[in-house]
């Protein structure tokens, strides 16, 4: 299902600051609830998400159980050239998501 | 005191209306005068409204995105989608949301948003009804109600809804479970006071299904309903429940005039 | 409503299940094992190891009375030129009272061109966040802000 909610510029002049922002369907169970049994709701988190632009990595993030569902992480990057932003998402029970958006830097 | 005074101004008013002739809509004195009348988003902390505000930062968009690909999906034995009858939904879908719950004939009651779409799946895509407060169907109704977003909300004024608007304002006046609270004892006394941490708004949905930052999802608002009742200690209801149709038409009487907010933000 | 009385409140109020939607058994959250103002300082320590951490450049925007402690917005942003000899590398948020530490890490670089960055994150009560930045130079700043959480008023489960 549609998991990704991504917001680039579609374009930009070179050397304008631009922000990203990024939503992800994501539950973050956090492992620390239980039901009413005793057992625990085992942890379901994403552990990290990274940005590439043009292939090279230019911000990296460590998410936490204290991250709220369906995380939003936004920042900032320099638009040095025309080309593509690679967004990856990475979590427990081999969670992977991708997610591309382009960009005109002129 | 008031509640008394309430009685014995609707009791008066049916015995002229009676006299007369005509049938009066019985004006309840609790209830919030038009020009009072508030979304819930006025009495939220700006950094919440913020979420609600920005389409890049709203979570309940992923769901509105959701719903958008659900609408393109063919269904059931007759294969269809809801595209293949209803087009595009910027079009055909513009305003349902804003006159819903409505009067479904074959039934002889109102149904809400998510009926309506059960409904349809049932009779035109002969599709098994998709399960209440699941992402499916919180995600179609979603996109279908966001089509309506920014529209004044205009609850259809058909005469065979009146006895069920009628029941569901009893609902909400009259006092009950554990706590003897009736719904108008916050939502029409006390809004804009506190109860612990959270400002009592006026009980206008107008931006339903919700991202409630309590649930951190997508939710209706039977959910939300269930909910209160739950914190009031009082007998609640099935989702589907006749009952809360009633309830929820009657909310929407109170949410005419407001723009439609989905998908809103709400703490 | 600090410390202990909302703890207890909060694990009376949260003691049934939760909504149907989870699944078949309903689910609570038990207020589990805390973390602590000692356990932050383990957390910064392993970050910072034995620097000096001095207050400045860095700056914590999150609400001060928090409207729901499920979902606080939050944004962290460091005063800095973002050159390649003058950069943030990276931002550690932490807070005192969840039962982990660690809100978040954010990994910058020169070509951020602002360091600034913007999450959600979930507060169990009332307390202090303090975000600690990491500079090209090795050194690191750090800002404390104090948050206060309330419960929601009802809750969903049945009691």
């Amino acid at each position: 299902m549609a998991a990704a909610l991504i917001n680039v510029p579609k374009k930009a002049k070179r050397g304008d600051v631009i922000e990203i922002k990024t939503l992800m369907s994501h539950i973050m169970e956090t492992g620390y609830r239980h039901t009413t049994s005793g057992k625990i709701v085992p942890r379901d988190i994403i552990t990290s998400f990274a940005c590439r632009y043009n292939g090279e990595e230019i911000f990296r993030a460590d998410l936490f159980p204290a991250t709220a569902a369906n995380p939003f992480i936004s920042f900032f990057t320099i638009a040095t050239e025309s080309g593509k932003f690679d967004f990856e998402w990475i979590g427990d029970n081999g969670f992977s998501e991708t997610a591309a958006a382009s960009i005109i830097v002129e | 005191m008031r509640f008394a005074g309430t009685i014995a101004l609707a009791s008066l008013l049916a015995l002229i209306g009676a006299l007369a002739g005509i049938v009066i809509r019985p004006l309840i004195a609790a209830e919030i005068p038009s020009t009072e009348r508030r979304s819930g988003y006025t009495f939220m902390a700006p950094d919440t409204k913020a979420m609600q505000d920005d389409d890049t930062v709203n979570p309940g968009m992923l769901g509105v995105l959701d719903g958008e690909t659900l609408w393109k999906r063919k269904a059931g034995a007759a294969s269809k989608a809801c595209a293949d009858c209803h087009d595009d939904a910027r079009v055909s879908m513009k305003g349902v949301a804003a006159r819903y719950p409505a009067f479904d004939k074959a039934l002889a009651r109102p149904v809400n948003l998510e009926q309506r779409i059960n409904l349809c799946r049932a009779r035109h895509q002969e599709a098994e009804p998709l399960p209440y407060e699941k992402h499916d169907l919180l995600a179609l109704s979603a996109f279908v109600a966001e089509q309506s977003r920014g529209m004044t909300i205009t609850p259809d004024t058909a005469p065979e809804l009146e006895p069920f608007v009628a029941k569901g304002r009893d609902f909400f006046m009259h006092r009950q479970g554990q706590l003897n609270l009736g719904c108008t004892n916050c939502h029409d006394d006390n809004w804009d006071k506190h109860l612990a941490g959270s400002a009592v708004t006026q009980a206008i949905p107008n931006g339903y299904p919700i991202y409630r930052l309590e649930w951190q999802s997508l939710g209706s608002l039977q959910r939300r309903l269930r909910n209160c009742i739950t914190g009031m200690r009082a007998q609640n209801f099935d989702f589907g429940a006749i009952e809360l149709v009633e309830l929820e038409l009657y909310l929407m009487t109170r949410a005419r005039g407001m723009p439609v907010e989905t998908p809103a933000v709400r703490p | 409503m600090h410390g202990r009385n909302t703890s207890t409140r909060r694990r009376f109020l949260r003691l049934a299940g939760s909504t149907a939607v989870i699944g078949a058994l309903p689910i609570v959250s038990l207020r589990p094992v805390e973390a602590t103002p000692e356990t932050m300082a383990t957390a910064i320590r392993a970050v910072v190891g034995g620097a000096l951490v001095q207050t400045g450049k860095v700056k914590l925007d999150i609400p001060p009375l928090v409207e729901n402690g499920n979902t606080v917005p939050m944004t962290v942003s460091v005063a800095s030129p973002m050159t390649a000899n003058d950069h943030v590398k990276s931002i550690h948020v932490f807070n005192e009272k969840n039962p982990q530490p660690n809100l978040g890490n954010f990994f910058l670089g020169p070509r951020a061109g602002r360091a600034q960055v913007s999450t959600r994150v979930r507060l169990a009560d009332s307390q202090k966040i303090t975000a600690i930045a990491h500079l090209s130079d090795g050194s690191f700043w750090s800002v404390t802000a104090e948050v206060v959480v309330t419960l929601a008023a009802c809750t969903e489960e049945v009691i």
